[in-house]
C-alpha cells in the first residue's frame, strides 16, 4: 500500500517530466550581466553558460560577487542589464505561471540552511510538497522522511527543529528540501563551509552521489579547494567584474591571471592539488 | 622623570640592561615618553636591548609617526540632507509596499485555496484571544476613570444622568476603539515586525522565495485578514466592559442604578456610535498590520535592527493611529454623524 501510494505521488507530482529537456542546450544562459550597488559595480558585461548535467564551482574573492550571481540565477535578485536564461525560460519576461512551474525544477541549499526554524525538519522538507501539489498529509511525510534518509540524516532527526541540529545536519536536511522535487538543477551556496573534515566529506560524498541518482545540472558556490578539485566538472572564476576562466581545475591550474593562480599556488591550493591527484590515482586503480 | 624636562644635552642613552622584561604596551609609553626629547632635537640611543625588543621600539617609533585617522564629521547641512532622503525613500517604500499588498489580496481573492487558513486561525487567537484579558481591564478602568471624571463636573449643575451620554458617546466612538488599537498595535505590530525582521536575518525570507512561496501571501496577508476580523471584535468587548466599569462608578458615586442607566442607554445612544467604532477598528486594523509588517521586511542586517524596527512599528503605528482617529472625528462631526 505505501509503494503504491508512493507511485501515485510521482503520477501526480509529474516528477519524471522535468527531465526531458534536450541534452545539447545549456541549463543556464547569462548574457551581458551588469549589476551594481549603488557606486560599486559587481558585474560588468558578465558572460556564463551552464551546461547540462554538469558540477559548476563558482569561485571568486570576496566581493566579486558570486553570492549575488547565484541569486541572479535565482531570482532574488535582478541585474541592471543582461539577459538570463534558465531551464529554456528568459528571467526578465518570465510570467507568473512560469515562474510557478520554475520554482519547482530547482533546488537551493543555503548557506546557513534557510530552513524555517517554527517547524520541524520534517514540515521543512516536506513545505514544497505541500505548496505545489495536491498530496495527502501522510504521503508528504513519508516521502519527506525518506529523503531525510537519502540526505545521510537519522530518521530521528525528522521530528527536532532546525535549532536543535548541529551544522552538518542542517546542511543535510537543507540538501533534503532542495531534493524533494527531484530537481533538474541545484543550487548549492558555500555547502561545506564551516564544517569539520569528516563532516565536509560526507556533503562531497552526498553531492556526487545526487548527482549520480538524478543527473541534475548543480551550480556549487564554495571556497573549498578539495571540494572543487573532487567533485566539480568544471569551476568559473570570478573577479573583476567577469569570468576570469572557466574550465576544470586542471585547465585553470594552467592558466595566468593572478587570481586564478592564487589558487593553486599557495601552501593550500598545492595540497589540495596533490590531494586530488592521489584520489584519482586510488580511485582509478580501485577501478 | 619630571627632572628630565630640564635636560640641556643633545643625547639621551636609555639603558635597559636592568630590565627582565618588557611587553608592547610598556615599551609604547615609553616611546611616547621619549617623543617629547626627539622633538626638542635630542638624539635617543637604545643600548643593552635584547635583538626583538630593540625591533619593537623600532616598530613602534615608526608606528607613533603616523598620525591617527579620524573620520570627519559630517556638516549638519549634509546631514539634514540625508535624513531628508532617508524619509524620501522610505515613503515610498512604504507605498510600494502597500501596493503590493493590495494586489496580493486582490488576486487571493479569486482563488480561495490559497488562503491559508490554518495560519489565519492561529493568528485570531494570538492576536485576539489571548489579548482578551488585557483589553478587557484596561477598558474596564478607562470606563471608570472617565465615567469618575465626568460625574465630578456633572455632579455640579445636578446633571447626574447624563453620565449615561458622555460614557456612551466618549468610550464607543472614541476611547475605546482607540484604546484597544492602541494596545493591539503595541501587541501584534511589534511581534510581526519581529518575526518578519527574524526571518529576514535568518535567510528564511530567501528561501521562501526560492521555494515559490510569495512571502507576502505566506506572511501578510493571515496577518491581516486575523486582525481586520479580530479588532472589531475586540473593540465591541472593550464597549461593553468599559461601559459596565461606567456603570458601576456611577451607581457607587451617583446612585444611578443600573437598570436606569442602560434605559437611558438604550435611548438616547445611537447604533451609529457603535458602528462607527467598529469601523474604525477596521481600518486601525489594516494599519497596525501593513505598518507592522513593513518594518518587519525593511530589517537590516544586523542585531540592533530588529529591535529598532520593532520599536518603529509600534510608535508609527499608534501615531497613525491617532492621527487617523483625529482625523475621523473632523469628518463625522462635518458629516453630522
Amino acid at each position: 500500500m505505501p509503494y503504491f501510494l508512493l507511485c501515485s505521488a510521482y503520477w501526480v507530482c509529474d516528477v519524471d517530466t522535468h527531465n526531458d529537456a534536450p541534452k545539447q542546450k545549456n541549463v543556464i544562459e547569462m548574457k551581458q550581466i551588469c549589476t551594481s550597488f549603488g557606486d560599486h559595480h559587481v558585474h560588468t558585461n558578465l558572460n556564463l553558460e551552464v551546461r547540462h548535467g554538469e558540477i559548476l564551482g563558482v569561485i571568486g574573492d570576496s566581493g566579486s560577487g558570486k553570492s549575488t550571481l547565484l541569486r541572479e540565477m535565482m531570482m532574488l535578485h535582478r541585474p541592471d542589464s543582461g539577459s538570463i536564461r534558465v531551464l529554456d525560460v528568459d528571467l526578465a519576461t518570465i510570467s507568473d505561471q512560469l515562474a510557478r512551474d520554475l520554482y519547482q525544477r530547482w533546488g537551493v541549499m543555503f548557506q546557513h540552511g534557510g530552513l524555517f526554524g517554527t517547524l520541524t525538519i520534517r514540515a521543512n522538507v516536506g513545505l514544497p510538497l505541500r505548496e505545489h501539489t495536491r498530496l495527502d498529509d501522510i504521503v508528504v511525510d513519508n516521502i519527506a522522511d525518506w529523503k531525510i534518509k537519502l540526505s545521510g540524516l537519522q530518521p530521528e532527526s525528522a521530528l527536532l527543529y532546525p535549532q536543535e541540529l548541529s551544522g552538518g545536519m542542517l546542511k543535510r536536511a537543507s540538501m533534503a528540501r532542495a531534493l524533494v522535487m527531484d530537481p533538474a538543477l541545484l543550487f548549492l551556496d558555500e555547502p561545506t563551509a564551516g564544517l569539520d573534515p569528516s563532516g565536509a566529506d560526507g556533503i562531497d560524498q552526498l553531492i556526487m552521489d545526487i548527482h549520480k541518482r538524478y543527473q541534475s545540472t548543480i551550480v556549487m558556490v564554495t571556497h573549498d579547494l578539495d571540494l572543487l578539485w573532487q567533485v566539480t566538472d568544471r569551476v568559473a572564476v570570478l573577479g573583476e567584474g567577469r569570468v576570469l576562466g572557466i574550465g576544470s581545475m586542471l585547465e585553470l591550474s594552467a592558466m595566468d591571471h593572478p587570481i586564478i593562480r592564487s589558487y593553486f599556488d599557495g601552501p593550500r591550493g598545492r595540497s589540495a592539488q596533490q590531494q586530488a591527484h592521489v584520489v584519482n590515482q586510488t580511485s582509478s586503480l580501485n577501478i | 622623570m619630571p627632572l628630565l624636562s630640564k635636560l640641556t644635552e643633545k643625547l639621551l642613552i636609555v639603558d635597559a640592561s636592568k630590565i627582565n622584561s618588557i611587553d608592547s604596551i610598556g615599551a609604547w609609553t615609553l616611546q611616547n615618553y621619549l617623543r617629547q626629547f626627539r622633538q626638542r632635537g635630542i638624539e635617543i640611543r637604545l643600548q643593552g636591548w635584547t635583538q626583538s625588543t630593540e625591533q619593537l621600539m623600532l616598530q613602534i617609533e615608526q608606528q607613533q609617526a603616523v598620525p591617527l585617522l579620524t573620520k570627519a564629521a559630517t556638516p549638519f547641512i549634509k546631514q539634514l540632507g540625508m535624513n531628508a532622503e532617508t524619509i524620501w525613500k522610505s515613503s515610498v517604500a512604504l507605498l510600494s509596499f502597500i501596493g503590493q499588498v493590495a494586489i496580493a489580496f486582490g488576486s487571493n481573492i479569486t482563488l480561495r485555496s490559497r488562503w491559508r487558513w490554518p495560519i489565519i486561525l492561529n493568528n485570531i487567537q494570538t492576536a485576539g484571544v489571548d489579548a482578551l484579558a488585557i483589553i478587557g481591564i484596561a477598558s474596564f478602568l478607562l470606563g471608570i476613570v472617565v465615567a469618575y471624571q465626568g460625574v465630578d463636573q456633572l455632579r455640579h449643575y445636578g446633571a447626574n444622568i447624563f453620565v449615561v451620554d458622555l460614557i456612551g458617546y466618549a468610550m464607543l466612538r472614541e476611547f475605546s476603539p482607540l484604546i484597544t488599537a492602541v494596545i493591539i498595535a503595541g501587541r501584534s505590530s511589534s511581534a510581526y515586525a519581529a518575526q518578519i525582521g527574524t526571518m529576514k536575518i535568518m535567510e528564511e525570507l530567501d528561501g521562501m522565495r526560492t521555494l515559490g512561496i510569495d512571502p507576502i501571501n505566506m506572511l501578510v496577508l493571515p496577518k491581516l485578514v486575523a486582525l481586520i476580523l479580530v479588532l472589531p471584535l475586540l473593540t465591541v468587548f472593550s464597549d461593553i466592559t468599559s461601559v459596565a466599569g461606567a456603570m458601576i462608578m456611577a451607581r457607587s458615586q451617583l446612585e444611578i442604578g443600573f437598570h436606569e442607566f442602560l434605559t437611558r442607554f438604550s435611548t438616547v445612544i445611537h447604533p451609529t456610535s457603535l458602528l462607527i467604532g467598529v469601523g474604525k477598528a477596521v481600518i486601525f486594523a489594516i494599519v497596525i498590520t501593513v505598518l507592522g509588517c513593513f518594518q518587519g521586511f525593511c530589517t537590516k542586517d544586523d542585531a540592533d535592527s530588529v529591535g529598532q524596527q520593532t520599536t518603529r512599528s509600534v510608535v508609527q503605528a499608534i501615531f497613525i493611529v491617532i492621527a487617523l482617529d483625529a482625523v475621523f472625528s473632523v469628518v463625522f462631526s462635518l458629516l453630522g454623524m
